[in-house]
This record gives structure tokens, sequence and C-alpha cells, in this order.
């Protein structure tokens, strides 16, 4: 029996088919996975995200705390509201994590961190955090909602009061704010517009439900991974972890070198370092389905899957690869003992709705 | 519930036989197991003239979660692989009994079989899985 979010009864009502995600038992999804992942691209879902970990960091210091601790640099976040995506490295410059972080007020910035590393993450922020004076809660009683597609803002802000309504339309990308009691974030991990938010977890099953009758289709975890893979958005544990530092994990551009005298965890591990590997995409130019850990085949030496699975939208296999640095077009993988073709390309693989890929059918 | 067509034989993998007039047999996949399964996007089906034998995996059907072997249930040689699921993987889905049959083999003489079930006996065994 693993942890349950404050849904999980809605979930089974609606026929969800349940699994273990992290510990959580989580769906992964309710009809079929494919018309929820259309859903999405085209219209509206909702996905339950009560599995995250919110934290609150607090204390006069608390900037200086998360330029020390984080790769990117939140000196980035000049508006209040702002958000900011990061690494947490090691000091050996191996993913602890990635997360999102809020800069609410000078004395106060909210991090969202995966389920599967809370518990560890939890300890590593205390422990850095002692000689800066941070307190650090985790955020309890919360659910979190993740409303996403072309018509996932309107659909929210319909649930709210106009003025509430319109402080959530206005958001701009990648900022949140407190409207009412709920916690509104225009963030996602699928590659289309959309909300985050944090309601009371009293409320969740009100809100699942009057989303629902307002047209947003419940949409399980099977989709949301689909979904960010064609985005080309890593999944911490299969793409990136503390074995693996950003620049082999295509997360060059969320690491902050400059201004050099910023000196984060990690940053030395990094500076000594020269990536012998790149994460790549691949899209496959013959029918099968890449999957993590089947090994792709280079002229400059073997890599290896880390995500795959079949892409919906482009009804394509596509995956993203860890290789040998350097430039490549043309790899092979090897599926059950064959040697399929498969084509090097720049994720993402779909945006808002397209495909960035020149595909021939 | 699952549709489980009386007429039908079916192993504890579910994977269904169904022996044709001219000797030969037909394997897919149960109701059960494509919705297990999930929207199917591909299937391999094994080349004509392969020899099977009991348990041998000879087709692999992949969900857009992830692969799964079917092993045959009959030893023989395989006279065909349904040549229609390369377009319409999802036939398997929709009509797990009749268009997304995955193969048909010859027996061997004498051909070995895994232990197969009446539905009754696959129906029982849904419901003790469900359990």
């Amino acid at each position: 029996m693993g942890h349950k979010t404050p849904l999980f009864e809605l979930h089974q009502e609606l026929g969800a088919r349940i699994v273990d995600f992290g510990g959580w038992d989580m769906p992964v999804q309710y009809s079929s996975q494919i018309t929820e992942h259309h859903a999405v691209r085209r219209a509206s879902g909702v996905f339950d995200v009560s599995h995250m970990c919110p934290i609150d960091l607090k204390g006069t210091r608390v900037r200086e705390f998360l330029r020390h601790l984080l790769a990117n640099d939140v000196a980035k976040l000049t508006r209040p509201g702002k958000a900011l995506y990061s690494c947490m490295l090691s000091e050996g410059g191996g993913v602890l994590d990635d997360l999102i972080v809020y800069f609410l007020t000078d004395t106060w910035f909210r991090l969202v961190v995966n389920a599967g590393t809370r518990d560890k993450d939890l300890v590593w922020i205390r422990q850095q955090s002692a000689q800066f004076d941070v307190s650090v809660t985790e955020l309890t009683d919360l659910a979190m909602l993740a409303i996403q597609g072309p018509e996932a803002r309107a659909k929210t802000a319909s649930l709210l009061s106009g003025s509430a309504a319109d402080a959530a339309m206005a958001l701009g990308p990648f900022f949140a704010a407190r409207v009412g009691n709920w916690f509104v974030a225009r963030t996602g991990y699928t590659g289309e517009d959309g909300f985050e938010i944090m309601i009371p977890a009293g409320d969740a099953v009100r809100v699942w439900r009057e989303l629902n009758a307002a047209g947003v289709a419940s949409c399980g975890l099977g989709a949301r991974d689909t979904l960010r893979l064609e985005a080309g958005m890593n999944l911490y544990g299969n793409d990136m972890d503390e074995k693996t530092h950003p620049f082999e994990s295509g997360l060059a551009w969320t690491v902050a070198m400059e201004p050099a005298e910023r000196r984060f965890i990690g940053r030395s591990a990094l500076e000594n370092l020269t990536p012998s590997k790149q994460l790549v995409g691949l899209l496959l130019e013959e029918r099968g389905v890449l999957r993590s850990h089947q090994q792709v085949l280079t002229p400059s030496g073997p890599g290896e899957i880390t995500s795959g699975s079949f892409s919906p939208t482009l009804e394509r296999s596509i995956a993203l690869a860890r290789v040998p640095a350097g430039a490549l077009q043309h790899v092979q993988v090897d599926i059950r003992g064959k040697h399929l073709n498969a084509r090097v390309v720049k994720p993402p693989f779909v945006r808002f709705g397209k495909s960035t890929l020149q595909i021939d059918k | 519930m699952s549709n489980v067509p009386p007429d039908l034989q079916y192993t504890k993998t579910h994977e269904w036989v169904r022996r044709l007039p001219d000797g030969t047999v037909e394997i897919g996949i149960t109701d059960h197991a494509q919705h297990a399964l999930g929207d199917l996007v591909f299937v391999e089906v094994p080349d004509t003239d392969k020899t099977v034998k009991v348990g041998d995996p000879a087709a692999v059907v992949e969900s857009v979660k992830a692969a799964s072997d079917v092993y045959s249930p009959v030893a023989g040689v395989v006279t065909q692989g349904n040549p229609g699921l390369a377009a319409e993987p999802e036939a398997v889905n929709n009509d797990p009994y009749g268009k997304g049959w995955l193969m048909r083999l010859r027996p061997a003489q004498g051909a070995a079989t895994a232990e197969l079930m009446s539905a009754a006996e696959y129906q029982k065994l849904l419901q003790t899985e469900a359990a």
C-alpha cells in the first residue's frame, strides 16, 4: 500500500487503473492513454500531481541560500511570482533532483520537488540551509492539479469568481500568484499552455469534478509521460540522476555559469569536466517502439535510450538517448536484436500541439 | 466483464487458440489481455515458415507503455502472421478474436500443446485473478 493523494478515491470512482509511482498509488490512465494525450494537445486535461512535494523556504538570506543550493541562478527572478526551472546538484555535479522554484517575496521562496526524491531532498536542503538561517517547511494538506492544454486556462478560470478569474488569466508564462486560497502557476510538463494549482486538500474532489463538468478530461500519468517526452522534457530517474551531470543530460541551459563568482554546489566539478556524452532526441524511421535501456549504435560508440515511447501526436516512436558527444545525424537502435534506423533530432518533438520535425509520412 | 467466446481455447498467459477447418490453428490474445495492455501501437508477428515450440515468444505486442511477448501455446510451423496489423495494430484492441488475430500455425505431427482451458475454465481464472 502506497501513499494516497486526496483524490485517490475519486480516481477509483472514475475507473482509473492505479499503479505505484515513487511510493504513491497514482492513476496511470482512466480510459485510454492515447485519448487522454490528445485531449491535452487539442483541448484540456487535468492531472493529479499531489504526490509532488512543495517546500517553503523563508528567511532574510533565502535568496543567497538558493544561489548556493541551485545550479540555475535565482538572481534571474526579479518580479514576485516568477518561476525558474533548476537542477539541484551534489558536490560531484550529479543531479540530485530537478525542481521549480517560485520567488514570492524577498524572504519567501517556494520549491516543488519530485515525489520519489522528497525525503532525501528535504534532508539535503535542511542540511545546506543551516548556515543561512533559512526555515524549510514541507507543505502538507494541499492537493496539486495540473490543468494543461490550449483550453486549460480558460476552463480553470471559469471555476473562479470574476476578479479571481481575471487575476489567473493575467498571469504571464512561468508566473504564479495567490488567487483566493489557491496558488496558481502558469507552468506545466506537457509542452502546452496551462496552470498548475495548489489548493486545500479538502477542496480537491470538488474542483476536479467541476473541471470535468467544464469539459476538462481526467488524465493519468501515462499520458503525462508521453506528453512530456514529446515536449522534450527530462524525467528525473530516467534521463538524469545522481550519476549523471547536467551537461550530459541536455540541461546545460539550466546551469548558470555566469556570474563566475557564484560558487553554487557542484560548480567546481562542472568546471573541471569535459562532457564525453550528450542527451539527444531520436526519431525512429522504421516501425517499432523505442524503449528506455535499448542500445544505440553510433559511429562514435554505443549509447543508451533513457526514455522512449510511441508519440501519439507524431504517430512515430521517439526517444531521449545518451550518446557520445559530437555531431550525429543517423544512428541505429537495437530492438530485440534488430538494428533499426533512427534520426538524431533536437527536442522538443512537439510544441503547442504541432510537430517541430520534418517527417515523411 | 471480459468477452470470452465459448468456441475457443485459452492459456494461463491470456492467449486464445482457434482450430480452423484446414487443420491449422489461429492464435491471438484475449479481450482481457488487450484491455490490460491498453492502446496497442505496434505488433510484431512471426515470419512464415518459422518453427515455434510451446512457450516460445512468437509475437510481440507493444502498447504506449510497454512491450509484451506473446507465447505460442502450440508447437508447429507458422503459416502466416497477420499482415493487417502493421497498419492497424489497434485491431487487437478493437477486435481481439477477429481482425486482431496474430498468427496461424500448422501444428507439428502429434504436436505438444500448452495446457489449454475451455472458455468456462478461463472465465474462472479471470475471476480468481481479479479477486
